[in-house]
């Protein structure tokens, strides 16, 4: 199964490599990484995506703890709490398929966010499932030039932060 | 106080008690280097950085200190590599200190610059690139306070080049800050009553000793768990020497090369407590048949060792100098029970012991191996500080050695790094000076980093060092004998290298054993004679190490053989 982690870290040089060096050398099945600054400048949050049995997603948590720089990790799995992605889509977009692609758009609460004579720009977050439909949409009626993915974004529901979990 | 970066390093060493530094001088260090200098800070000349990193790594060992090594940028660095995942599988606790070019030059190639940071970060505990000279003496106190707690480990330390030069106001930290980083000490009390209820319901119980004890010093607490209980005992080579090898209930090495009772005994015990051990693939063979009879407790204080590769039924994750205790508190009433509770076992596993002990061929007119570890071990009472290179002498050692003492087998057992012994026994002999110190090696291994003989004669490092000369590259010919059809591809070794040439050529007094009635008196006498001393062992070619468990096989599988 899938776990979602949110990873607290030092907000210094290297970190991302101790990080990303440990899980290509205990060979983690690692599905998506997200990294950025946090309310606390010295802190970075990086949310993981880890595929694996209960054993294998408690060596991932074990092994990343053992990095000095790693402050904090907590399993957003089993807690209630809202997951996000965001993607921007390039599609092929002509005078006479524009208004298809409009309709799409806005089933999906998408938004353009740029547009010229051949090509659209699509901005959508929520869950990766709706993503993929959305880019699959696209892909077969109008044909997609490029896409680019955050990765997951988590956060928990209620009051408490995960620093203090 | 206000002093260069380089003159800040020294004291920080000062101040972390460090006695002597090994290492090799070149570009990007010379301002650090001239610090020494003037400091008269004692520091040990190999011949070559990897030299100087086992060397480091074997006074850790062997002293049980923070080793700590010096190299510069780019080669120097890159030189270091081996000997740092040496440290690293073993939990070794190193300070690398290495020099990197100047902060303008970093990312452009420039002349010695190489990614120190980024080449080591999968064999460290923690790296550090300091470019800014404020941050040194925090860096070093961190450096060294995560090489020596938790489970140790080594820690390096790049320095770009002007941060040597360049002037701070200096100020050791009293302590450490770290978010990420608490390295636990007590565990959970009621882990202690579960493991508890487990020893009173166990009749086959069986105690796996390993590193961990050696490496936090808890061998004194472990002998009287032993002592307490009554129960048979096991080692992984790393945990060899916590328990005198002719302990009673020590039945000997587990795994690959273990004996037939250690094995046995595991295979059948139905409780297993490992204590400060890794359940390495060297010990449990096939690991999905690994004590499949046995509830296993897990003694740990990494808690990332636990179900990394055998599944354990209980945790008990903390330092070993609170849990060995804090078990001993708990069953000291019960002591007499325990014991009786598992006689009959232990009577059993000890017929093991005496119906297939350690074999090999005696009726012979060649220098048997074995016999040569058998004869330094009585001539030296178990109490040298032994070192071993890698290969078939290493388990022979590890078989056949009669330990007395804790920290008194240096051996690379994670990696197994051919061209550890000889540098490591030179560290160990600094560090203990008045410890007779002797190194067993192949003359594979020898040859790995033969420059040291050099740093034992200019230092007088009375080491003693054994080479078992038997012209071939004998463990993988052993497997190249068994499971490739004996095609020996590049094993063999016969050359015209002459050992006792070559000490000499170094400044080493060089012997000579031909034949067996040559052995007792030439070891004598290369234990009698002051200095570093070669004894060139000409050994048989075909000598199988046994038992065996072929790879990947289940543990009772063993190839016993013997004569």
């Amino acid at each position: 199964m899938k776990h979602t982690l949110a990873v607290l870290v030092e907000n210094r040089p290297g970190v991302l490599t101790h990080i990303s060096g440990l899980i290509s050398r205990r060979a983690f099945n690692i599905e998506s990484i997200a990294a950025g600054y946090t309310e606390e400048p010295d802190t970075t949050r990086i949310t993981i995506v880890v595929e694996g049995n209960e054993v294998e997603q408690e060596q991932v948590v074990n092994q990343l703890s053992k990095l000095v720089d790693v402050i904090k990790i907590c399993d957003l799995t089993a807690v209630e709490s809202i997951h996000r992605e965001l993607a921007l889509i390039k599609v092929k977009a002509s005078v006479e398929t524009r208004a298809d692609i409009i309709n799409i758009v806005d089933i999906f609460r998408a938004k353009i966010v740029d547009v010229n004579r051949e090509t659209m720009v699509i901005e959508l977050s929520g869950h990766e499932t709706k993503i993929d439909a959305l880019c699959k949409m696209l892909e077969v009626d109008h044909g997609i030039i490029e896409i680019v993915r955050t990765g997951k974004i988590a956060l928990a529901r209620g009051p408490i932060p995960a620093k203090d979990q | 106080m206000i002093m260069t970066g380089a003159e800040a390093i020294i004291e920080s060493l000062k101040n972390e008690s460090v006695d002597v530094v090994f290492g090799y001088p070149g570009g990007a260090v010379l301002t650090l280097y001239d610090a020494l200098y003037q400091a008269d800070f004692r520091h040990i000349l190999t011949k070559h950085e990897q030299g100087a990193v086992h060397a480091a790594d074997g006074y850790a060992r062997a002293t049980g200190k923070v080793g700590v090594v010096i190299a510069t940028s780019g080669p120097g660095a890159a030189n270091l590599v081996t000997g740092i995942a040496t440290a690293y599988m073993d939990s070794i606790p190193l300070v690398a200190i290495t020099g990197q070019v100047a902060v303008s030059l970093i990312g452009r190639d420039s002349f010695q610059e190489a990614d120190i940071r980024g080449i080591t970060t999968p064999i460290t505990k923690h790296n550090y690139l300091v470019k800014k000279v404020e941050d040194l003496p925090r860096v070093l106190k961190e450096a060294f306070y995560i090489a020596r707690t938790g489970r140790p480990g080594p820690v390096v330390v790049d320095v770009a080049k002007d941060v040597f030069a360049a002037t701070v106001d200096y100020q050791y930290p009293q302590e450490v800050k770290l978010r990420g980083y608490h390295p636990l000490f007590a565990g959970k009390s009621e882990t202690i009553d579960q493991v508890f209820e487990e020893l009173r319901l166990a009749k086959k119980p069986l105690i796996f000793v390993g590193g961990g004890v050696n490496l936090s010093n808890s061998a004194e607490a472990l002998r009287t768990l032993v002592d307490q209980t009554g129960f048979p005992v096991i080692s992984s080579l790393m945990g060899l020497g916590c328990l005198a090898s002719d302990h009673p209930q020590f039945l000997g090495m587990v795994g690959m090369h273990g004996t037939y009772a250690a094995n046995m005994a595991t295979t059948e015990c139905d409780l297993l407590l490992g204590i400060g051990v890794r359940f390495d693939d060297r010990v449990t063979g096939l690991l999905s048949e690994f004590a499949k009879k046995a509830k296993v407790v897990h003694f740990d204080i990494d808690p990332a060792e636990i179900n990394k590769n055998v599944m354990s039924h209980l945790r008990v994750v903390g330092d070993l100098n609170w849990s060995i205790p804090a078990l001993l508190e708990r069953i000291k009433d019960i002591s007499g029970e325990l014991k009786e509770q598992a006689r009959s076992w232990t009577e059993h596993v000890l017929t093991w012991q005496r119906e297939q002990p350690l074999t090999y061929e005696q009726d012979t007119e060649l220098v048997m191996p074995q016999a040569i570890i058998e004869k330094i071990s009585q001539l030296t009472q178990g109490e040298a500080v032994i070192v071993t290179d890698v290969g078939q002498h290493q388990m022979w050692v590890a078989q056949y050695y009669g330990f007395k003492n804790s920290r008194s087998l240096l051996t690379s057992g994670g990696l197994g790094t051919m061209g550890y012994g000889l540098p490591a026994a030179l560290g160990a002999q600094c560090g203990l000076p008045d410890r007779q110190v002797i190194l067993f090696v192949g003359d594979g291994g020898i040859m790995m980093n033969c420059q040291e003989l050099a740093t034992a004669a200019n230092y007088n490092f009375p080491v003693k060092v054994l080479i078992f000369n038997n012209q071939t590259l004998g463990m993988v010919a052993q497997w190249q004998r068994m499971f490739y059809g004996g095609r020996y591809s590049h094993t063999g070794l016969k050359g015209n290298t002459d050992f006792v040439k070559l000490a000499e050529a170094m400044g080493v007094t060089g012997l000579r054993v031909t034949k067996p009635e040559e052995l007792d008196r030439v070891l004598k006498e290369a234990l009698a004679t002051p200095g570093p001393v070669v004894v060139d062992i000409r050994t048989p070619e075909t000598v199988d190490l046994l038992p065996m468990v072929p790879a990947g096989a289940r543990l009772d599988q063993m190839i016993l053989g013997g004569s």
